[in-house]
């Protein structure tokens, strides 16, 4: 018999959770002497009251929904790949190569390619941690935390040495072509007569961001890939037993895990900056995390979440702009969030529990 | 009338909807030997751990030697005089004995002076009781029957007068068991009280003075030993009537299905695990390999069924089968037509996690009928799970209950169906009986020879000597990765195989 209801799994423990977060914080904000009410007030209309904010929430929900797909497929085969920053920064780069080596005659041709050269560069970046794992035993963790490091170094030296244009002073490549430019969602959405979405980074990539967690939702329920790299997860001599191999479903987890963040280049480094800067990532990687934690690592539950951090981080900026909130504070909240939704998750779960049984026991 | 022992009174315990322990009342003489005997999940190993101080019981009372006790930890067990020999013993193995009877009981901040005083008690425990140990050799040193003794020993140093075994002759050979039997008749003579759990009834018969029934969290029966009897104990423990032997006609052997020669299996830390072996096993007939656990067994099997590398030559059907890299993992094995029920259906057979459905796929998610385009065709394989447990009976018949929520016969019996529908050329069997309830022992072994009956070779590997008397047509016996000899059921008994699974040869086979 399952402890309690799947809805209070899925539903109920987040949303207590995120409550626990917001009574923190709002503690939190009344001791440094700011207004709770108002704080919360700008944090919704400067996210979600205008297309504008809408434009900025949605550009940073799909940075994270492609890093808490990545996460939440390792997850399932009991990987857990902290290395989405650096696979995205490698992402950033295949991008970058893609769209400035070749002359693209359109965007929608390019985008293809771009999307292609991501997924390569980032799954090419969680390779050696897969094998390392697979075949050494090297445990994941430290690899990919390590490889973080050196895809930073190794930005660094290509920006600085091999890319940057010649008599620039900033370590960034050459601005993309025209051509490759991608729809932002201002010019998608907007009229003749009404402009929406003015100026907000929100582009194309969020409905690739959208088909990723419909692909991945079938990768992992629908398919005998998903089925094996689900069983692995949950035993590793199930899975010997069964005959799947446990080298490869390590070594293809993390190629799929490694491909969908470095695909998150589409969007920061095509759709917004549109040439590739340094810490292009600015730690949607490790954010990432917290979005697949939190989504439970199904797809659905990771689209949520990566809508609710693109509103905590769009909101903070705002708050950050026109409040005396330090922008370090919204870091706390947002970390606030992380730790009760992800790290604290049994305080909420087991309470929860006994309570649901003890609802049971007096209904019997 | 003397004093209880032990009393306990109205011991109630639920984990969430179920409830372990109702309303148990026992009461133990001192100075007497008390069994416990119940099915696997009757609530035995709760009530000692209730005892034990690691649950805390919803009601009841325990009195100890007429006081009324409070058990809250481990600690105060210990202080009112229980001590715990469990059934996975709680060993460092690179700690000496004496290490280990010192470790948790040390007088102070220094080793030396404890260790010297327990040198002292130890020697004249071991006088007292004939418990022989030599207390500076490693544990990993010393074999498991000694390793047992070691605990009874932490248990008697700490002062222990009531001392819990909880089914203590699981990992022993029949004589190391009778040798168990004989310390704690010792034990009993010194005025201790001892109380034996188990649930194999050939024990309680041999060594208890009295027994206490459990089935489904209830004390069903407390009885005198010598006044009852096997039969009815089954009885007891089961709620009817069961059959102990199963009923099948003699095998006929056809030709050799697996034939196996001089094979080797080296395990991941480098140790010869089975040193060169020679079986067939032929159409028609159920082999079964009996042995003490940690013999080399769970390897042969694990070889067999894909899940690791040996050396040396497997033939089924007269075809060569691969032994390590490609075309020798699970799949290549169910392809060539080898069916496995794992030894351990909650690591192996199953994922607990998933629906039942899904598990009836486990190991055969590749199977084209299962298929449909470029993904797993589920409606097919729920409607094949719904035929499967309709067929073999799994209760609840609910194909979306996800495996941890069956029983463990229930569990036992999807693995079961799973591999036996696949109506293959060659079973493996490992443990089928394992943590299963009587009633679906029978059900079980029933399938198992009707899977014989049809013509298809069985290999049956089994700790329960009993297990391996009533279901095998031949009967080869495993000791340190040899087979000592090979037998037919009706010309051996429990002695002979005993002796040589304690490693004692007999004349060739």
């Amino acid at each position: 018999m399952e402890k309690m209801p799947k809805w209070a799994d899925v539903v109920l423990i987040p949303l207590i959770s995120l409550i626990l977060a917001a009574i923190l914080s709002t503690l939190v904000i009344l001791a440094i002497g700011e207004n709770p009410v108002e704080a919360v007030n700008l944090m919704v209309t400067g996210a979600l009251g205008s297309t504008y904010g809408w434009g900025y929430t949605l550009y940073y929900a799909t940075n994270f929904m492609f890093t808490g797909l990545a996460v939440a497929v390792a997850f399932h085969a009991r990987l857990f790949n902290i290395g989405g920053e650096g696979q995205a920064m490698l992402g950033g780069l295949g991008v970058a190569v893609a769209c400035l080596y070749i002359p693209w005659p359109h965007w929608s041709i390019a985008l293809l390619a771009a999307c292609a050269a991501s997924m390569l560069f980032g799954a090419a970046w969680a390779a050696i941690p897969a094998y390392l794992q697979a075949k050494r035993g090297s445990h994941i963790v430290i690899t990919t935390i390590m490889f973080n490091f050196i895809a930073a170094a190794f930005l660094n030296y290509m920006l600085v040495n091999v890319m940057r244009p010649q008599g620039s002073q900033d370590p960034a490549t050459a601005r993309f072509p025209e051509a490759v430019h991608l729809p932002t969602f201002q010019s998608m959405f907007s009229t003749a007569e009404n402009a929406v979405f003015r100026g907000a980074p929100a582009n194309i990539s969020f409905f690739v961001a959208l088909l990723a967690c419909v692909v991945v939702w079938a990768l992992i329920w629908r398919t005998r890939l998903g089925y094996e790299i689900r069983a692995y997860g949950h035993s590793e001599t199930g899975a010997v037993y069964a005959g799947i191999s446990p080298v490869r479903i390590t070594i293809i987890a993390m190629l799929i895990s490694g491909a969908l963040a470095g695909l998150m280049a589409i969007n920061n480094v095509m759709g917004e900056a549109e040439r590739l800067v340094l810490n292009a990532t600015e730690g949607a990687g490790f954010i990432g995390i917290a979005v697949a934690l939190m989504g439970r690592s199904h797809p659905f539950g990771v689209f949520l979440a990566a809508i609710l951090f693109g509103f905590l981080y769009q909101g903070g900026a705002e708050l950050a702009l026109w409040t005396s909130i330090p922008r370090e504070l919204i870091v706390v909240i947002q970390a606030l969030v992380i730790l009760f939704t992800g790290a604290l998750d049994n305080m909420v779960r087991i309470p929860l529990e006994k309570l649901f049984l003890g609802l049971r026991k007096g209904a019997e | 009338m003397t004093v209880p022992a032990i009393e306990l009174k109205g011991i109630s315990k639920a984990f969430g909807p179920v409830q372990a322990n109702k309303d148990i009342s026992i009461s133990v003489a001192p100075g007497t030997i008390h069994g416990i005997i119940g099915e696997n999940g009757a609530g035995k190993s709760t009530l000692m751990s209730i005892l034990y101080g690691f649950y805390k019981a919803d009601k009841g009372e325990i009195w100890i030697n007429g006081t009324k006790t409070d058990i809250p930890d481990s600690q105060a067990a210990i202080a009112s005089g229980i001590g715990m020999v469990f059934q996975h013993f709680k060993l460092v193995e690179n700690f000496t004995v004496l290490e280990n009877i010192v470790l948790g009981a040390e007088d102070g901040g220094m080793l030396a002076p404890s260790l010297a005083k327990a040198r002292k008690e130890l020697k004249a425990l071991e006088e007292e009781y004939e418990l022989f140990v030599d207390p500076d050799k490693r544990i990993d040193e010393i074999g498991v029957g000694r390793q047992q003794r070691v605990e009874i020993l932490k248990a008697l140093y700490r002062k222990a007068e009531i001392l819990i075994l909880d089914e203590p002759t699981g990992v022993l050979t029949p004589s190391e068991a009778d040798q168990l039997f004989r310390i704690l008749h010792r034990l009993r003579e010194e005025g201790k009280t001892i109380i034996l759990i188990t649930h194999k009834l050939r024990e309680i018969m041999e060594a208890t003075d009295t027994v206490s029934v459990m089935r489904r969290g209830q004390m069903t029966a407390t009885v005198k030993t010598a006044e009852t009897s096997p039969q009815e104990l089954a009885e007891l423990m089961v709620g009817r009537k069961v059959l102990l032997q199963v009923d099948k006609v003699p095998a006929q052997p056809g030709k050799p299905i697996l034939e196996i020669e001089n094979l080797r299996v080296v395990d991941e830390a480098g140790v010869e695990r089975v040193k060169g072996i020679d079986l067939t096993v032929r159409a028609g007939e159920i082999v079964g390999i009996a042995g003490v656990a940690g013999n080399g067994q769970s390897e042969l099997l694990e070889v067999l069924g894909g899940m690791r590398p040996g050396q040396g030559t497997i033939r089924l059907n007269g075809t060569p089968l691969a032994l390590s890299g490609h075309g020798s993992d699970g799949q290549a094995r169910r392809a060539q037509g080898i069916a496995h029920v794992p030894e351990d259906r909650q690591r192996e057979g199953l994922i607990m996690d998933f629906h039942a459905w899904e598990n009836v796929a486990f190991g055969y998610h590749r199977d084209p009928a299962y298929k449909r385009g470029l993904f797993m065709d589920n409606a097919a394989l729920r409607a094949d799970t719904e035929r499967k447990i309709e067929k073999f009976d799994v209760r609840p018949p609910n194909a979306w209950l996800t495996a941890k929520n069956f029983s463990g016969g229930n569990q036992q019996k999807i693995v079961v169906a799973r591999e036996i529908e696949r109506n293959p050329d060659l079973l493996l069997v490992g443990q089928p009986t394992r943590g299963v309830d009587i009633g679906a022992i029978e059900f079980i072994h029933k399938q198992i020879v009707a899977l014989r009956d049809q013509g298809k070779a069985i290999l049956l590997v089994s700790v329960e000597l009993e297990e391996i008397f009533s279901l095998s047509d031949r009967i080869a016996v495993m000791f340190d990765g040899h087979i000592m000899g090979e037998r037919l059921p009706h010309e051996t008994d429990e002695k002979e195989l005993g002796l040589l699974m304690a490693g004692v040869a007999g004349e060739a086979a």
